[in-house]
């Protein structure tokens, strides 16, 4: 085992995956001699050689519709978005393409890439650098779309994606990049080592996509968060000393629907967090199918945490983020209801 | 057997890397006041050259030489002058207050203040610039109150975007200067459709694009030539290069061969390349190009050779991907002082009169500087309302933003 933050564990996914198999090849913007701005594909360049790790053009239709070609010719392209905010130039590649290309050529063709990319706020980085686009990509069928919230999760859940016979959208929250977060942006960083799930084999292993984890056991409500909401949830269940279970999905699509069912069945009370605008976000799918499954067990209406419906501005962002005290009066209100 | 031998990719790479000689013996300089300067009403084929050359006119004596020569008054060379140094000293003082924790982020011009100062001389009032982060220097140009760009950067009470903008993404409609994106690239075929829009409405008023080296390789570069050639849209379309895209050189973007210039030939654009770092060169080129959009011919392309001395942004550390020297070993000079050695070769500039305008410069920079630091900044003083997150997202607040803002306390 090592201490890794989760820059570390993407790297060392990338690493052993590129170790394992000649066909997997990372590149992107920035990503081959400087090691990308957030220096998660840092060394590899020197240790695979620029065929495999290369600098891209600034060019994010170009990026995914070569990736998808690529993995046509039969290659596994891990690439990496700058932000999650720059992707939207290869949204038609994404969409159109990428997700369907097994189901129009009934297999012929399959699309077995990765597209990293860093999503969130809680850096200042203002409308552009903080976006949560996953919904965007929930909507697509096809994709597959993944959330991580610690480096164990990330490196084990890379290695799954890049593995995969289908186009997987890997969001990395790059609040989580250097240590785990408890919604308060005063406090200093706790670093990853200090921290369980820091804790991480250097080798190969996987985490199934699809599968959630439940992070804390409860009985009262069920919080259903995934990224850096999974840490602002835990710390309003600390701070209102209410007896929350909460999950952290890990994985939005697929989803796993079960352990949802499992929790809410048991305590009656469900919140949903994410960062993401409320309107039309993940957030949406997630109360629906809690309606759909659980309605006959709910004491109380589900709730939903978000990000406002409003660009991330850059100087009120903590206003914007919805932090542990959001969500903690959100927890006491279905308790009250 | 088979007569051909197994494929390779080729992936390119700069000249050398940190550690190594600085190196630009691949920048071919052609001789100031070499190049010819065509009537405006050129065939573009005719000139097909200007997009491999480099327009200079500014030689290594500091005189002013050549056909491109000879457009400025001594007065608005001082002015010139006056606005690059301004936008240095402003740089300094920003990159610091960043250090300093008083902002979160800021981009600096060192080394491409010429491009955007001179630039900006050659438009007219109502025309209209879609440029990017680094072109800061068409809002000093045209007398931008400086404390109102740090007001933004400060994202204070007084912040012309109420805090919602990232640093340096200003917007000034009476200025010329359309609100930045930090999307790369969108706003270049923007600028063609203002263009466009202009000439619809018979109007007299052009636009001008920006876009950077590294971002010509995104769609939004070739939408943008596509448009333009096809209708002859009244607008100067500007490809900075300043040799890097953060880590990344410019070859990656426009791989081993031509210049960016030459992109613009096979959509019949005339294009031109220039010496960035003159600022009787780029004034030069940029009034060739705007005389050319105002008679109705159309669009013109320019790159600008310069080179990007500091860093991408305050983000980024250079020294990890380029010689530390080799920002000295540029042959293309410094823009600010070259002109100031031109002024001084012309009589109308001595180095006294150059110190004490970079003191009251530097004061002017600091009492704007002050000024705007007590509307507060990013994590002191005044601070834009948390209201203001829920304004203008549409023109009139729908009733589930208002729900919104009542929920958060607004
Ligand atoms: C669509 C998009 N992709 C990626 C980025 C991230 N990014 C910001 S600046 C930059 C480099 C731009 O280089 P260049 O166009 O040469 O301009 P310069 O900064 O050198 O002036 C990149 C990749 C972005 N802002 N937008």
């Amino acid at each position: 085992m090592a201490r890794m933050t989760m820059i570390e564990a993407v790297r060392s996914a990338m690493d052993v995956s590129m170790a394992r198999d000649e066909n997997v090849v990372v590149f992107g913007e920035d990503v081959g001699y400087f090691g990308g701005v957030f220096r998660c594909t840092q060394g590899l360049q020197a240790k695979y050689g620029k065929t495999r790790c290369f600098d891209a053009p600034i060019s994010e239709s170009g990026i995914v519709g070569t990736a998808i070609g690529m993995a046509a010719y039969g290659l596994k392209p891990c690439v990496e978005i700058q932000f999650a905010d720059y992707m939207y130039p290869a949204y038609d590649q994404i969409t159109q393409e990428a997700a369907r290309i097994r189901y129009r050529s009934n297999g012929d063709f399959t699309c077995p890439i990765v597209l990293r990319m860093p999503t969130g706020g809680g850096i200042f980085g203002g409308q552009t650098h903080s976006q949560s686009p996953e919904a965007l990509f929930t909507h697509v069928c096809g994709l597959k779309v993944i959330v991580p919230s610690n480096p164990y999760d990330a490196k084990g859940l890379l290695i799954s994606a890049i593995e995969d016979p289908d186009p997987v959208m890997f969001l990395e929250p790059k609040r989580l990049y250097n240590g785990p977060f408890d919604g308060h942006h005063e406090r200093p960083v706790t670093p990853w080592s200090k921290h369980e799930l820091g804790d991480v084999p250097e080798g190969h292993y996987t985490i199934p996509i699809g599968k959630a984890e439940i992070r804390r056991k409860g009985s009262a409500v069920t919080v259903v968060a995934y990224g850096t909401m999974v840490h602002v949830a835990l710390a309003a269940a600390e701070e209102t000393g209410i007896d929350a279970e909460v999950i952290d999905l890990r994985s939005l699509l697929p989803l796993d629907l079960d352990t949802i069912v499992q929790s809410v069945t048991k305590t009656g009370r469900c919140v949903v967090v994410h960062e993401a605008t409320l309107t039309s976000g993940f957030g949406a799918e997630l109360v629906s199918l809690v309606q759909e499954h659980c309605f006959y067990h709910l004491e109380a209406p589900v709730v939903r945490v978000t990000g406002w419906d409003t660009p991330y501005p850059h100087a009120q962002e903590w206003d914007y983020f919805p932090g542990p005290a959001r969500v903690g009066r959100a927890l006491t209100e279905v308790m009250e209801a | 057997m088979d007569e051909f031998s197994r494929l390779s990719l080729h992936v390119p790479e700069p000249a050398v890397r940190p550690g190594g000689q600085p190196d630009f013996s691949n920048v071919k300089i052609p001789k100031a006041g070499s190049v010819p300067r065509p009537e405006v009403d050129v065939a573009p084929e005719e000139i097909r050259d200007l997009a491999f050359s480099i327009i200079r006119v500014l030689n290594r004596e500091g005189e002013a030489v050549g056909p491109w020569a000879g457009l400025l008054s001594d007065a608005e060379l001082l002015a010139g002058l006056r606005h690059m140094m301004m936008l240095r000293a402003f740089d300094a003082r920003m990159l610091m207050a960043q250090r300093q924790g008083k902002t979160s982020f800021y981009m600096q011009h060192l080394g491409e203040e010429a491009v955007s100062c001179a630039f900006r001389r050659a438009l007219r009032k109502g025309d209209m610039n879609f440029p990017t982060y680094r072109q800061a220097g068409l809002l000093i140009a045209d007398d931008y109150p400086m404390v109102e760009m740090m007001n933004q950067i400060f994202s204070n009470e007084s912040d012309p975007c109420h805090g919602r903008q990232l640093p340096v993404m200003y917007t000034s409609k009476e200025h010329g200067f359309f609100t930045i994106s930090g999307n790369l690239a969108t706003q270049y075929v923007q600028a063609v459709g203002w263009a466009m829009a202009s000439a619809i409405k018979n109007d007299t008023r052009i636009a001008a694009g920006w876009i950077g080296d590294g971002s010509t390789a995104e769609s939004d570069f070739h939408s943008s030539l596509v448009f333009a050639s096809t209708y002859r849209a009244p607008v100067i379309l500007n490809i900075v290069n300043n040799q890097w895209a953060i880590s990344t050189f410019q070859g990656i973007a426009r791989g081993g061969s031509g210049t960016f210039a030459a992109r613009g030939l096979g959509f019949g654009i005339p294009a031109l390349r220039v010496d960035g770092n003159d600022y009787l060169a780029v004034y030069a080129v940029a009034r060739w190009a705007a005389e050319r959009a105002r008679r109705n011919l159309g669009p013109t392309l320019i790159e600008y050779v310069t080179y990007r001395v500091g860093a991408h942004s305050t983000s980024d550390d250079p020294s990890a991907y380029r010689p530390k020297t080799e920002s000295e070993a540029w042959p293309l000079g410094d823009p600010v002082l070259r002109l100031k050695k031109h002024l001084i070769v012309r009589g109308a500039w001595s180095e006294e009169r150059h110190a004490q305008a970079e003191a009251e410069i530097t004061d002017e920079v600091i009492q704007a500087q002050k000024q705007a630091e007590s509307h507060g900044t990013l994590h002191a003083g005044g601070k834009p309302s948390v209201r203001d997150i829920f304004e203008g997202v549409y023109a009139e607040m729908p009733p589930h933003i208002r729900r919104q803002r009542q929920k958060a306390g607004y």
